[in-house]
């Protein structure tokens, strides 16, 4: 199992667009991926979840990556918020 | 008894006559059934209509897609769409209710939609609340197949369809064949609602603004739009009809005649050529604006980027977006006026401050001086794009010289940045400033000395002059801008401009009002900006007249001391 701790670093927050690449991303790979914020744990499979948990530009999440392909999974998904997201 | 009301007056906004069949563009009402499902059977039927459901409903979203392709700013409302539309939770939770509680699909659908919607609008975030109407149009969408209701865009293959509506919204834009729309009646919006744009930049009559009587109009009456007197006319009398069929085509007459001016220069029978240039929004407009005679674009509206979207577009998707359109002008001029938001234009994205007074408030340059990283990457964006054609860069809502000060500091800043990456442009890009507050208008002598050009924006000028919010129904009739105060700022304006040998152009509704040419051509100015479908009605009177003359004119005007003076005087004139 993978954990780490991201911020999210588009000014808009975790909106639509971004939401929609993490979502596809996720899919991509056989693990399962959750994403706590909080108090609060969904699984990266449903765009309604991400979008109700608000997600703002500056907060902290912690992504949690568990399977087979779990090594690519986290180095992609590393990629996405390190690097991707500020200019989603 | 026949209680129909015949008549209805609404406000024009694009001129011209339609007659033809009404179609009422309304979202769809579903409602709850309350069934309760009383077999395994039923419990399997109702899964499989759900499942088809999202099936159609994806699909029809893919192939609106592909009918887009250039067009990345609807493409992003659309991929929402479809994640949505297949999201799991939502999927589950639908699923959950048919075979545990024995709901019916609609009523699974509905209940499940709605619990999310006010999740959503529960999170009081000015960005999720507009996320929430997306999830309403997937709702929408779902039920419209599921209970095989009748399609708008399945009703308009019929030709001659005048819509109907509350008001049309930019995304529905995206899915109406305009092709086959002649007309437009709406119950809201005015002069700058987005139909009003729409309907204009296409050359379809339409009206706006006819408040609730559009009620009584049922689907295939019979309809009369006059876009210019801002009429609408239901189910007229043999008499009417035979009376609008002459004026229709007396207008399109007139039209074609106008539109044979277009490749006559807009000269003055004394010699002194005259520059019409086009308003415009995309790419689109600036290759139809063409067609009218346009020389160039006077204006390109940056807005409509940002607008009908999801989030901030990147400096990639803004410099695709200038390059296009940059392409497209053949060399001519383009002036690219940045983001002018704020006042009556919102960003779902951006949370603007609540204000009292909006127009007065957070908008326009303010915003851009305030959040640079946005200016930046819109100037960064204009430069670059630079290189394919003759870009010029406008800013909006000057109303005093440090804010010209600071914009240009930050451009340099940008100019700096793309140097040092040996990016490519136009390190003399000309910049100007919209003349729109009266303090500019008043201090133009000193502004000259920053600028290379002035844009006069006639509609903010007038608002701010005469302290008359245009949108307000209640003061809209104070709104003239042929009141003498906004007239002799305009005088101002052009007369510094001449005087410090800079470039002066007028954009807003006057420069594409017949009534008002004479009297500016006469005041001096040279360059006028508007939509392109005026243009041939202004050149047409140009072309007529001599410099000589409209000096007359305007020096008499300016001697009449109230509105209504000046335009009789003016109108006067335009029948000899």
């Amino acid at each position: 199992m993978i954990t780490k701790e991201y911020t999210i670093t588009a000014a808009d927050g975790l909106h639509a667009r971004p939401a929609t690449k993490l979502i596809r991303l996720a899919k991509t790979f056989k693990s399962v991926t959750s994403l706590k914020k909080g108090d609060k744990v969904i699984k990266l499979n449903s765009m309604l979840n991400i979008l109700s948990l608000g997600l703002k530009g500056g907060d902290t999440i912690t992504i949690n990556i568990e399977g087979d392909d779990e090594l690519d999974a986290g180095e992609a998904i590393n990629k996405f918020f390190d690097k991707e997201l500020k200019h989603l | 008894m026949n209680s129909l009301i015949n008549n209805i007056k609404g406000i024009g906004t694009s001129p011209g006559i339609a007659i033809g069949k009404a179609m009422l563009f309304k979202k769809v009402q579903h409602f709850k059934t309350g069934i309760s499902l009383i077999s395994t059977e039923e419990v399997k039927n109702e899964l499989q209509k759900f499942e088809k459901a999202v099936k159609y409903s994806v699909e029809e979203v893919e192939a609106l897609k592909k009918s887009l392709l250039v067009n990345s700013i609807s493409i992003d409302i659309l991929e929402v769409q479809t994640e949505l539309l297949q999201d799991e939770q939502i999927t589950a939770d639908v699923i959950e209710k048919i075979t545990s509680q024995y709901k019916n699909a609609n009523d699974a659908v509905i209940e499940v939609i709605d619990a999310s919607v006010e999740l959503l609008k529960n999170l009081n975030e000015g960005y999720l609340s507009a996320r929430s109407a997306d999830l309403q149009d997937v709702g929408d969408r779902l039920l419209k197949h599921l209970n095989d209701a009748v399609l708008f865009d399945k009703q308009i293959p019929e030709e001659n369809t005048i819509i109907i509506a509350d008001d049309i919204a930019p995304s529905d834009t995206i899915t109406m064949d305009v092709n086959k729309i002649i007309g437009f009646a709406t119950k809201m919006g005015g002069k700058t609602s987005h139909t009003a744009i729409v309907a204009k930049s296409k050359g379809i009559p339409a009206v706006v603004g006819c408040g609730f009587e559009l009620d009584s109009i049922k689907k295939n009456d019979i309809i009369i739009i006059d876009g210019a007197e801002g009429e609408v006319i239901v189910n007229p009398t043999a008499d009417v009809l035979t009376k609008y069929t002459r004026k229709k085509n007396d207008f399109l007459q007139q039209t074609a005649l106008l539109n044979d001016l277009k490749d006559v220069k807009a000269i003055t029978t004394d010699g002194v050529e005259i520059t019409l240039l086009a308003n415009i929004s995309n790419a689109a407009d600036m290759e139809a604006s063409f067609a009218f005679g346009s020389e160039g674009c006077g204006l390109l509206r940056t807005e409509l980027l940002f607008m009908n979207r999801i989030s901030f577009p990147d400096e990639e998707e803004q410099f695709e977006f200038y390059k296009e359109i940059a392409l497209k002008a053949k060399g001519t001029s383009v002036i690219v006026r940045t983001l002018d938001i704020g006042g009556d234009k919102q960003l779902p994205y951006f949370n603007f401050p609540v204000e009292q007074n909006p127009f007065l408030g957070y908008r326009a340059i303010r915003i851009c001086l305030d959040r640079k990283d946005i200016f930046k990457t819109q100037l960064a964006a204009i430069l670059r794009a630079s290189v394919f054609g003759d870009l010029k860069i406008m800013l909006p809502m000057i109303s005093n010289i440090l804010e010209v000060r600071k914009a240009k500091a930050i451009l340099r800043e940008v100019k700096d940045r793309l140097a040092a990456e040996q990016i490519k442009f136009n390190a003399d890009i000309e910049l100007g400033i919209m003349i729109e507050i009266p303090s500019a208008a008043v201090t133009a002598d000193l502004l000259a000395k920053e600028v290379n050009f002035f844009s006069i924006g006639t509609n903010d000028l007038c608002q701010y002059t005469l302290a008359v919010d245009r949108l307000n129904e209640q003061v809209k009739h104070l709104y003239e801008p042929f009141n003498p105060g906004v007239l002799r700022l305009i005088q101002n304006v052009m007369e510094q401009g001449s005087k410090y040998n800079i470039h002066t152009g007028m954009c807003g509704e006057l420069a594409g009002d017949v009534s008002a040419t004479l009297l500016l051509l006469g005041m001096g100015l040279r360059e006028f900006l508007m939509s392109a479908s005026s243009i041939p009605r202004v050149k047409a009177l140009i072309t007529k007249t001599s410099i000589t003359k409209a000096k007359e004119i305007s020096q008499h005007a300016m001697t009449l001391d109230n509105t209504e003076a000046i335009i009789h005087y003016l109108q006067e004139c335009n029948k000899q």
